[in-house]
């Protein structure tokens, strides 16, 4: 394999994102001898900032500083690195929003293949790069060979590569010039900040989340029966948002909150990498899921296999007869 | 508004345990629940409201073998006004890459200002839209959970991290994956599928379209199907009802669980 590999670096507000050094171990993993380059877009001071942050774990830093991508709009920076990689490039980009957004039409634009939400790469021979997936919201895992001979844009999901630390002392290059020009049909706007709700769940210690296999909304009822029994606050997964069941402040997840209680009791939640992506602190979970084979029993720390529906109201019986 | 939805009939997550059969080749398939996939419902229901605002037509679209005509129906009852179905054996072992390819040919043999896909299905790979949309060059914006309308135009919403939006404008036509949770699906009854179930749906395979079997070669496959390894894992509790609630409690108090 004598293939490039570069690494897309997401930033915000002048620091790396947690993935920029993730992205340089699945490097390694690919090819332990490859020359590493990171690429890190943007606008002002923090494309610096940004570039000599991650220089530690790469060979080289490209740095693009261009008010157009002061935003990461994908269509533009796809366009810049369609100008600036070379043919054959095998690209790693974080599965994040963003990520999600340029990399599949970048791998069209590139004419090489890709991978989408990598979890492990078990090694190159010749040029196929076998890989690890999920599917069917990780019920069950598949491996994935990868025709990398014209190149590749590979996904990774963050958490699922040790972070590097190994200094490779890069040095950084302003490949500003190189970038190019690019015009896009489709224009950066605005964020518009996520709603406040009334309660904070980010600030709760006990955390009674529900999810799908609540079944119905009237079934809800037992969830916040058992909340007031223990003193805690209700979340929940996306779909009950998504069904108008809660308000969409109560949801956790990389698109919802991010949550650091003591205690988080999973009910009839499947365990998708984007729920588990809102807990953080390594709370003690209970997971109580009729299904043996869901994800969350391999990430919780007590499990209960039953019917949520018939279990929760005679715990929560216990707890209020304890009292 | 001509609108083109891409739909996929998969597996329901929801319905199932999803389990791998015994040599690792594929899922067990025998007593699946099938359904639409969630996400491609959410595109279609935004695309017969953008219709209801504006004027024009749904059409649904799949790339699969004879069983996904009843989504394409479903898709039809809840409103969408033509289904076409894009089966071949060819398509069978293709990658998603080649899935892209054969809808843009039949993008090619329409006009259509919007095309929406699902932000992912059942591979959770969220690639089609993507490449569909560089393979015609369209723009593109994927995880979208707001359309309004302008002139010539659309404003999208994306869906970013922590609950945030970010918004853009596009031009017509594009090409927009969508997210869950923006709108709300509308309920299919019998008498809505009854009503679509004669309706005339085309089938197009590979010589009709006019792509070549080469241009579809999967140059990402699948090897296996395996069982995700375990982490540390929960500790199951066992026993009677009564038991493991009494344990479970005790242990609740241990960490701080009940106040
Ligand atoms: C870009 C993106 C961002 C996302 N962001 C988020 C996010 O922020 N937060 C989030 O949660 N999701 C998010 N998702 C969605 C995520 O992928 C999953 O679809 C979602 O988390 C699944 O929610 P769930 O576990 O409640 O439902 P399911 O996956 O449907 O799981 C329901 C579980 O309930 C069990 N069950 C069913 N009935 C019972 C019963 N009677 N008793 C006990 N158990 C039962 C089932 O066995 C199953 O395990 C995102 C997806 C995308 C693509």
């Amino acid at each position: 394999m004598a293939q490039q590999i570069f690494a897309y670096i997401v930033h915000k507000d002048g620091v790396p994102d947690d993935s920029a050094m993730e992205l340089a171990a699945a490097a390694k993993k690919i090819d332990a001898g490859a020359a590493l380059t990171a690429i890190v877009m943007g606008s002002g001071d923090n494309v610096d900032k940004v570039a000599n942050a991650v220089a530690s774990a790469y060979s080289e830093v490209w740095k693009v500083n261009k008010a157009e991508v002061a935003y990461p709009n994908a269509e533009i920076i796809r366009g810049m690195l369609v100008n600036m990689l070379p043919k054959g490039s095998i690209v790693l980009v974080p599965h994040v929003t963003f990520g999600m957004d340029l990399s599949p039409g970048l791998s069209v634009k590139l004419d090489t293949a890709y991978v989408a939400d990598v979890v492990g790469i078990d090694g190159v021979s010749g040029s196929s790069l076998k890989i690890v997936r999920q599917e069917y919201s990780g019920q069950v895992s598949t491996h994935v060979e990868c025709d990398i001979s014209a190149g590749a844009v590979i996904n990774v999901r963050g958490g699922c590569f040790k972070p590097e630390e190994a200094n490779a002392g890069g040095k950084v290059v302003d490949k500003t010039a190189d970038a190019g020009s690019v015009t896009a049909k489709r224009r950066f706007l605005e964020v518009v900040k996520g709603e406040v709700g009334e309660v904070d769940i980010t600030k709760a210690d006990v955390l009674v989340s529900v999810g799908r296999g609540i079944g119905e909304q009237d079934n809800l009822e037992i969830i916040r029966d058992l909340a007031k029994a223990m003193g805690a606050e209700v979340s929940c997964s996306r779909p009950i948002v998504d069904a108008k069941w809660l308000e969409k402040p109560r949801q956790v997840g990389t698109s919802g909150q991010t949550v650091k209680p003591k205690v988080y009791m999973a009910l009839g939640i499947s365990g998708s990498f984007q729920h588990l992506g809102g807990i953080k602190g390594s709370p003690f979970m209970v997971a109580i899921n009729k299904n043996s084979k869901a994800p969350i029993f391999q990430v919780a720390d007590v499990g209960v296999v039953a019917d949520m529906l018939e279990f929760i109201p005679e715990l929560t019986d216990k707890i209020n007869d304890m009292k | 508004m001509e609108i083109l939805v891409c739909v996929k009939r998969v597996p329901d997550t929801s319905e199932n345990e999803i389990e791998v059969n015994k040599d690792g080749t594929d899922i067990k398939r025998d007593d699946l629940v099938y359904s639409v996939n969630e996400w491609d419902n959410y595109a279609v229901e935004e695309a017969i409201q953008i219709v209801d605002r504006v004027g024009g037509s749904v059409t649904v679209v799949t790339v699969g073998d004879s069983d996904s005509e009843e989504i394409l129906r479903r898709e039809m009852a809840m409103g969408a006004n033509n289904g076409i179905l894009l089966s071949d054996d060819a398509f069978a072992t293709t990658d998603g890459k080649g899935i892209a390819t054969i809808l843009k040919a039949i993008v090619q043999k329409g006009k259509y200002d919007l095309i929406l896909t699902g932000a992912q299905a059942d591979d959770g790979a969220g690639q089609v839209g993507g490449m569909l949309a560089a393979m015609l060059d369209m723009p593109y914006a994927s995880l979208v959970n707001k359309i309004e309308d302008l002139d010539g135009k659309l404003k999208v919403g994306r869906e970013i991290e922590g609950g945030n939006q970010e918004m853009n404008e596009i031009d017509l036509p594009c090409v927009l994956s969508i997210q869950t949770g923006i709108n709300e699906p509308r309920y299919v009854g019998i008498r809505g599928i009854r009503k679509v179930a004669s309706v005339d749906i085309p089938v197009h395979g590979l010589s009709d379209l006019g792509i070549s079997a080469d241009a579809i070669k999967a140059k990402v496959k699948r090897l296996d199907y395996f069982v995700p390894e375990l982490g540390k894992g929960a500790e199951i509790l066992e026993g009677s009802n009564d038991e493991i609630i009494e344990k479970l409690i005790e242990l609740l108090k241990s960490k701080g669980g009940i106040k």
